[in-house]
């Protein structure tokens, strides 16, 4: 029962709110956000080595609130993990519900300030990102002071101050160094506006970075405070767009690189040539020793992370692809390359038929980087090797060859066909020791008709054969969509070996695997912002990227609940 | 406490529900590098799609082509315009310009690699399509895409036009 002090509390507080509503609403401020959840009830099932938490229900919900009124915006994040998703989040475990971030920033003129917790990338992120990515589990968002300036047009300028980040127990729980850092950038064409009414634009940017973290080691002596920079140049035409940045770190011994005092570096080069109905890219990078987070004896390669250095591979959409073999960024050493062309062949032409027909090819690599270990006795300094920069090694972690061809083939059906060959060294990528090399064809046929401007039906079948690691695999998947409100779908995987039926894992044991299927349906309903999808099945275990970064997901057999909220 | 609480959701309810959306204040930008502040787009009154995409998504690239078989009546018969916004990161940004002009696409298209303005429109997951009116409100927001959704998305824009 409310108690009369409570009351008066309540209407006083009710009063209050309504005043300050109606003066919001006056001053034209605005309450926006949006809300999701994902909930599984998980059921026991050997055959797949499901994992059941004791709680047998996992469930990951959020809400953002954002608060805005002309140039002043607050905001803040509801999290709750009771407990979390099994497998979630990639590095660190969290725990329980409470406000994970908040912040409030005003703009004034050409001034932009924020405190609390703010995300924020310098270049490409070499030296500097913060971010999230909610369904893997990755934050290090900042939490402190940024400020960014825009003295004259062309010129921004940004420096922040504050700590990362680590995992969520009721609130955001941060991690014990303290990062620092400040970007330049110039955009010339801009700059010089009045004079230049030039097509191309010159972007020049540099940034310096820093963290903090006290040395409490008992042998060593470790840097405290370690410094890193980044310059980065963009020239563009339109049709050219050529982007390279170059980062170093001073020396930072940590737990993923065996605590050695050898400095770091990275480089990337990429080019891109298109004009309508065509489209060619090329790149490549090299890192050596450019782990770089916040705690330098962090639990988990996903926390804490101060800068990003993006895998220069393909990020495949279909589910075998995209789940068994994705590659993830090797930060100690690696060289990579990538080429890709798009081509359009216009309806009327030959090719091109009634419709028109589309064409992607992609080709990446990467090696591990060249580098000769240091005796003891020559490694007096504890540089641990010694390396030509972007001189690949004689290890190929990685190659994806692959080509897609799409058609629109009568009125109501479209058809693409893909097929890739990967080379997969699952010991380097997935960490798992003495694991052979996989080498996998793949082969993918989608359909899509539509049944009327509203119904329609779209198919997948995919192929994947491998001698190696857990065999062939073969995914059906139909799905019925009935715009603009329902879906549902259907999809199996089934995993099988055909050879001798016998499985000569690792190349020592036989073993008789079984043959395993894992189906699954979807039932979704969408109306305008809002998205409920519900699913019942098996679900592999797999490896869920999104972005960059990659986080493994335990085989699992349950109903699923998703809702999505956007207001 | 929990009585303010529940006094501030009592406000703040329907204050959410009236909330007509501005395009907010945020730096985007365009694939020749230029910084452009999302708060200053317009289309001489006329209606703007603003819809957010990326490379590795596959009911987006679905949605795009979809509606650029007819993008190009409808510019025709509405004077619509279509800002495609790639949520791409640093890993598969640099694949954006190519991507777009080897499929043909006549869209506007901007990126937004580290989701400061996913974030400020409260996107979750894409693709998510917003419809602007011709002051710069949002007037109409679709989450996830299925083959003929683009048809009623066009029927929202004729709405605002004056047509029926």
């Amino acid at each position: 029962m409310m108690s009369s002090r409570s009351l008066v509390q309540g209407t006083i507080s009710l009063s209050l709110f309504t005043l300050a509503g109606a003066a919001l609403a006056q001053d034209g401020g605005q309450v926006h956000g949006n809300f999701s959840t994902d909930v599984q009830y998980y059921n026991e099932d050997s055959a797949i080595g499901a994992v059941v938490p004791p709680e047998r229900l996992g469930a990951n919900a959020w809400a953002n609130l954002i608060y805005t009124n002309g140039a002043f915006e607050a905001g803040g994040r509801f999290e709750s993990y009771t407990p979390p998703l099994a497998g979630y989040p990639a590095g660190v475990p969290y725990s329980g519900s409470g406000v994970g971030f908040r912040y409030a920033r005003y703009t004034m003129a050409d001034l932009e300030v924020t405190v609390g917790n703010f995300f924020e990338q310098f270049g490409q992120g070499m030296v500097f990102r913060s971010y999230e990515e909610r369904y893997l589990g990755v934050d290090n968002a900042m939490d402190g002071v940024r400020l960014k300036f825009k003295p004259v047009n062309g010129i921004q300028l940004k420096g922040f101050v504050g700590q990362q980040r680590l995992t969520f127990a009721n609130e955001a729980v941060k991690g014990p160094g303290i990062v620092r850092g400040v970007d330049a950038e110039i955009s010339l064409s801009e700059f010089f506006d009045s004079t230049w009414t030039s097509a191309n634009n010159l972007i020049i940017g540099g940034s310096f970075v820093s963290k903090y973290q006290e040395d409490r080691d008992p042998l060593l002596v470790l840097p405290e405070n370690v410094g890193s920079w980044a310059l980065r140049a963009n020239y563009t035409t339109p049709k050219w767009n050529i982007y390279t940045e170059y980062a170093y770190k001073i020396n930072d011994p940590n737990n993923k690189n065996g605590f050695i005092y050898k400095n770091g570096q990275g480089l990337l080069v990429n080019a891109t040539y298109s004009v309508k109905g065509f489209g060619a890219s090329v790149g490549a990078h090299s890192f050596d020793n450019m782990f770089y987070q916040s705690d330098r004896s962090a639990a988990t390669p996903f926390d804490l992370n101060i800068n990003f250095l993006p895998p220069l591979t393909k990020q495949h959409t279909y589910n075998l692809p995209a789940t068994l073999y994705p590659y993830a960024t090797q930060p100690n050493g690696e060289v990579s390359a990538q080429g890709e062309l798009f081509y359009k062949w216009r309806k009327g032409t030959k090719l091109g038929g009634k419709y028109g027909t589309k064409i992607a090819v992609n080709y990446s690599v990467a090696y591990n980087q060249d580098t000769t270990r240091l005796s003891a006795a020559d490694d007096t300094t504890r540089q641990g090797y010694t390396t030509t920069f972007f001189r690949p090694g004689d290890r190929r972690y990685f190659q994806d060859m692959n080509v897609e061809i799409r058609k629109k083939v009568s009125e109501t059906w479209e058809l693409t066909l893909s097929y890739l060959n990967i080379v997969y060294d699952i010991d380097i990528i997935q960490g798992k020791p003495g694991k052979p090399v996989v080498y996998a064809d793949i082969v993918i046929l989608e359909g899509l008709h539509n049944f009327t401007d509203k119904n329609s039906m779209r198919f997948e079948l995919q192929h994947l054969s491998t001698k190696q690691d857990q065999g062939n695999w073969a995914t059906a998947l139909v799905e019925f969509t009935f715009s603009p409100h329902w879906f549902v779908a259907a999809m199996d995987q089934f995993n099988y070996v055909t050879f001798d039926d016998t499985f000569l894992q690792d190349g020592k044991t036989e073993v008789k695997p079984e043959r395993l299927h894992y189906p699954i349906g979807s039932v979704g309903y969408i109306r305008g912002g809002n998205r409920f999808q519900m699913n019942y099945g098996r679900q592999r275990a797999g490896i869920f990227c999104v972005g960059g970064v990659c986080r493994q997901v335990p085989a699992a057999n349950g109903l699923t609940l998703s809702i999505t909220s956007t207001f | 406490m929990r009585t303010s609480i529940a006094a501030l959701l009592l406000v703040a309810l329907p204050l959410i529900g009236s909330a007509q959306g501005k395009m907010p204040s945020i730096v985007v930008q365009t694939l020749d590098g230029k910084k452009v502040n999302t708060s200053t787009w317009s289309n001489d009154g006329k209606p703007i799609i603003v819809n957010f995409w990326a490379t590795w998504c596959a009911p987006c690239k679905r949605e795009l082509s979809a509606i650029a078989d007819k993008y190009d009546t409808w510019q025709k018969e509405t004077g619509v315009k279509l800002i495609a916004v790639s949520i791409d990161d640093a890993r598969s940004m640099a694949r954006v310009a190519p991507y777009v002009n080897g499929q043909d696409w006549d869209y506007e298209v901007v990126l937004d690699p580290n989701g400061d303005l996913k974030r400020a429109l409260n996107v979750n997951n894409v693709p998510h399509t917003f419809l602007l009116n011709g002051k710069g409100e949002i007037v109409w927001q679709h989450n996830n895409y299925e083959p003929g959704d683009e048809n009623e998305l066009y029927q929202k824009v004729r709405e605002l036009v004056g047509k029926k």
